[in-house]
């Protein structure tokens, strides 16, 4: 997290056309070996997620006898008719994350960039010590225990949507980011606003928000993955089926607490349930959208590490 | 310009458009103020539960105060071998990290020249699984090391060797963790490491190869000492870091088993079983504390010698 922030500084804007104009000759056979060792690596890095997705289309009796490989052994869609018959809890627990995520990330990038924007401002007297009081929360937290009671004991946020959304709304190290983002915009454009007669929130609104695009898709894209892929908050403080989302849910049937898949009255027409082929094909469907949106979105990840380096 | 000039307004009017404007940005920060303050600094509070003997029904601050016993039972017992996994663990992740990452940044830098393509693609490949959950990540660690059905387990066995219970040997777990670990993170430092190398001035690399350098001289004698400076903040941040292990990694990939625990336990996860497992509160208070201070010195030093060195670099 702290780490990344360097980044920025030291590197600075990235152009990856450089790259492209030196070296122009490389000689030899070391390209080739390059080339089979990125290829290697590039493998190692995706065979994991492979190895699932063929287990998710494995026939369970073959996959219980010779064991997890590369391709499905047998192939079948059961497993994933099994699931999608059973689908009752996993399409709440999808709900549940979609709410969580899409609330979560617009509350966070909203209550994130008003703050950022007034800590921003030279003209806020109370700039310094409401600054320092974020900094203060990013470096020390009195730890799970105090926070848990709190939550649990009085504030009564156990078992609701709230305690998934709000202990991650505001993040002290993506205010400061966006503070200094802000700082670094040009501000003859605030003082010409102004001069036209805009007032602070059309400023922020008009000027800073449209000029401050990268470092928000950035940031609001760290914040969504973190809601999407949280199951810490669910594990603490949900205990109610109805309000657990993907990855508690995942969690839960990885250790055997959720019954549901190995309930014989959900088997019906299968001979052999598929349990480890159902737990990939759960798995699958669970990183299936956050791959998918892995693709699209990558190059934002990607500028947002080298911008401004946004890690959780 | 244009026109006349701007009358100027009253004083008075001068300070109540600032005492406005003022208030306006206290507006601005009181919904991000209001959370801090509930899950930030309200809880402060609830630190003196590592003094108490804590009973639910007595609350806070109505539960018994029992000083330092909390502590002293800690260190008594599980301290030792919380604090050692945590570090050496931590420690293993930032070398393991710095050199694969390095490496593989190198690597990426070398094939882009050659073949975009190729390069574009690995580099995707390796970053991926930084967006999965420790979840997802736990179940893909058991497909290579589930006793019956793992691959592991089938290439030992295909190599006429015996069989391992990789989830009831502590011994091998160092090793399979940083393995994780580096799967699941190194991507994000090799984009950090690419960003590094693409910002040094390509110039330098030109009069190299008009002397003649070869390109491992080229590494070894530009690309590494002008890097230096990047690696020895990441490294000092992350060692500013070292007393907070990552829960999911600890927690979900060793499926909490408590037979690992002799390399695996770290002081986030016995926080979180004293807590609900074990329901020792003032314990699990008290080895957060413990590791909340620790951390804060942790961090300021490191800040402090950065700041020395290189203040455009100190976090504060």
């Amino acid at each position: 997290m702290l780490s990344s922030e360097v980044t920025a500084r030291s590197a600075g804007p990235v152009r990856p056309n450089r790259a492209g104009r030196r070296r122009p000759s490389g000689a030899g056979r070391a390209p080739y070996a390059l080339r089979v060792v990125a290829a290697g690596v590039a493998a190692a890095f995706v065979l994991p997620l492979v190895i699932m997705i063929s287990a998710s289309f494995s026939d369970e009796t073959q996959l219980n006898e010779h064991g997890y490989g590369l391709w499905p052994r047998g192939f079948t869609v059961d497993a994933y008719r099994f699931v999608l018959d059973n689908a009752d809890q996993l399409l709440r627990s999808y709900a549940v994350s979609i709410v969580v995520t899409a609330c979560g990330t617009a509350a966070s990038l909203l209550v994130m960039a008003l703050m950022a924007f007034a800590l921003s401002r030279p003209d806020f007297r109370l700039r310094r010590p409401i600054t320092l009081a974020v900094l203060f929360a990013m470096i020390f937290n009195g730890g799970l225990v105090p926070l848990y009671i709190m939550i649990t004991r009085y504030y009564g946020l156990q078992d609701t949507l709230w305690v998934l959304i709000l202990p991650y709304l505001v993040a002290p190290w993506y205010v400061l980011l966006l503070r200094t983002y802000f700082m670094g915009l040009p501000s003859e454009l605030f003082d010409a606003a102004r001069i036209d007669g805009a007032g602070e929130l059309r400023v922020f609104r008009s000027v800073v928000l449209p000029l401050s695009k990268p470092a928000l898709a950035a940031v609001g894209l760290f914040v969504m993955l973190q809601y999407w892929n949280d199951w810490w908050l669910g594990l603490l403080y949900i205990q109610d089926r109805a309000l657990t989302p993907v990855q508690l849910l995942l969690y839960r049937i990885n250790s055997n607490i959720d019954f549901a898949l190995t309930n014989p009255q959900l088997a019906g027409s299968f001979d052999v349930i598929p349990v480890q082929s159902a737990r990939a094909a759960i798995a699958v469907l669970a990183i299936g959208p956050i791959v998918i949106a892995f693709f699209f979105l990558q190059k934002f990840l990607v500028k947002g590490i080298t911008l401004g380096g946004v890690k959780d | 310009m244009q026109s006349e000039p701007r009358v100027q307004p009253r004083l008075s009017q001068r300070r109540s458009r600032a005492i406005r404007r003022e208030l306006l940005y206290l507006g601005l920060c009181a919904p991000g103020l209001a959370l801090l303050v509930l899950f930030n600094y309200a809880p402060l509070f609830g630190i003196v539960l590592a003094f108490k003997d804590f009973r639910p029904r007595d609350g806070i601050f109505g539960s018994r105060t029992v000083g330092f016993e909390n502590f002293a039972y800690l260190f008594a017992g599980d301290a030792a071998r919380i604090t050692r996994n945590t570090v050496v663990m931590n420690l293993l992740f930032i070398v393991a990290t710095l050199v694969v990452a390095l490496s593989l940044a190198l690597l990426l830098h070398e094939l882009r020249a050659r073949s975009p393509l190729l390069a574009t693609v690995t580099q995707s490949a390796m970053f991926l699984p930084f967006v999965l959950s420790w979840v997802v990540v736990a179940n893909l660690v058991t497909a290579f090391l589930d006793s019956g059905r793992g691959l592991v387990n089938q290439i030992l066995g295909a190599a006429a060797l015996p069989a391992v219970n990789w989830y009831s040997e502590p011994e091998y777990w160092p090793a399979i963790l940083v393995s994780v670990d580096l799967w699941k993170g190194v991507g994000f430092w090799v984009i950090v490491y690419v960003a590094g190398i693409l910002a040094i001035n390509p110039s330098l690399y030109e009069a190299a190869d008009i002397d003649g350098a070869s390109r491992w001289q080229q590494i070894r004698r530009i690309t590494l000492p002008l890097l230096l400076p990047l690696i020895v903040i990441n490294v000092l941040l992350s060692v500013s870091k070292m007393f907070n292990a990552d829960f999911g990694l600890f927690f979900q990939v060793t499926q909490n088993n408590p037979a690992l625990y002799p390399t695996t336990d770290v002081i986030d996860t016995f926080v979180y079983r004293a807590l609900t497992t074990t329901g020792d509160v003032g314990m699990a208070a008290a080895a957060g504390l413990y590791q909340a201070v620790v951390g804060l010195v942790l961090v300021t030093s490191a800040n402090w010698y950065v700041r020395r060195r290189t203040p455009d670099n100190a976090l504060f």
